[in-house]
């Protein structure tokens, strides 16, 4: 059947970055207010999922060409990595460090290691969500 | 002040009870489907009306999530009572 969503189609193209946008908000607002890796995945899983909907899986694969499964490895990768980097500098595995630095752009800024964990917790949420959705919704 | 944010929300509440008869006795699957999607915008406005009343700016990004979530969770069940299949394989047009 032959149906005309264009109506759907445009408002997906202007909404999913603004979902998109929210979702890395959500992330790097998650130290100081609610929020955080998980709650950013999963926005971020919900702006591929309105552009599922609105598009077809062969177009969103087309414009995303991540295999999320790859992505939920690197993912823990990054998690492990950030737990098990705390060992070379002789401290307790699991150990975070923060400082505070001058940016060029920022002024001064806190950077955190517990940002780069969480960075593989959004990564992981998004490939596992991603994931499950694509290989539920792409049976015929 | 506080009371008339009470009352505010207990008016809110009201319309959901009203919205969720719908919900319950609607005829047609798209009369419950459009009874959920405002339930959402009363949850959104109840929210907005309890973070007045606790004094506190955290629940405006859930405002925003609940948001979003409605409107993709209406959009997807309205191409399933449409089409049958949420998410299509192939482009066929």
């Amino acid at each position: 059947m032959k149906t005309n969503d264009v109506i759907l189609q445009t408002t997906t193209k202007v909404v999913f970055f603004i979902i998109f946008l929210f979702s890395i908000h959500i992330f790097f607002a998650g130290h100081y207010t609610p929020g955080g890796g998980f709650v950013g995945g999963l926005l971020t899983t919900g702006a591929i999922v309105l552009l599922l909907l609105a598009f077809d899986l062969k177009t969103v694969q087309l414009a995303l060409p991540f295999n999320f499964t790859v992505v939920t490895a690197i993912g823990l990768l990054l998690a492990l990595g950030t737990a098990a980097g705390a060992i070379v500098f002789d401290v307790p595995f699991f150990t975070h460090a923060f400082d505070y630095f001058e940016l060029p752009l920022f002024g001064k800024t806190s950077l955190h290691t517990a940002m780069l964990f969480d960075s593989g917790v959004y990564l992981v949420v998004v490939g596992s969500a991603i994931t499950i959705i694509q290989s539920i919704g792409g049976d015929d | 002040m506080n009371i008339f944010y009470s009352v505010c929300l207990v008016l809110v509440i009201l319309s959901m009870l009203g919205l969720l008869y719908r919900v319950w006795k609607g005829p047609s699957i798209p009369d419950r489907l459009i009874a959920l999607d405002a339930i959402g915008v009363m949850l959104i406005s109840a929210i907005a009306l309890l973070s007045i009343l606790f004094d506190t700016p955290f629940f405006i990004d859930v405002i925003l999530l609940i948001a979003i979530m409605s409107f993709i969770g209406t959009v997807s069940f309205s191409k399933f009572i449409e089409r049958g299949e949420i998410i299509e394989r192939g482009s066929d047009r």
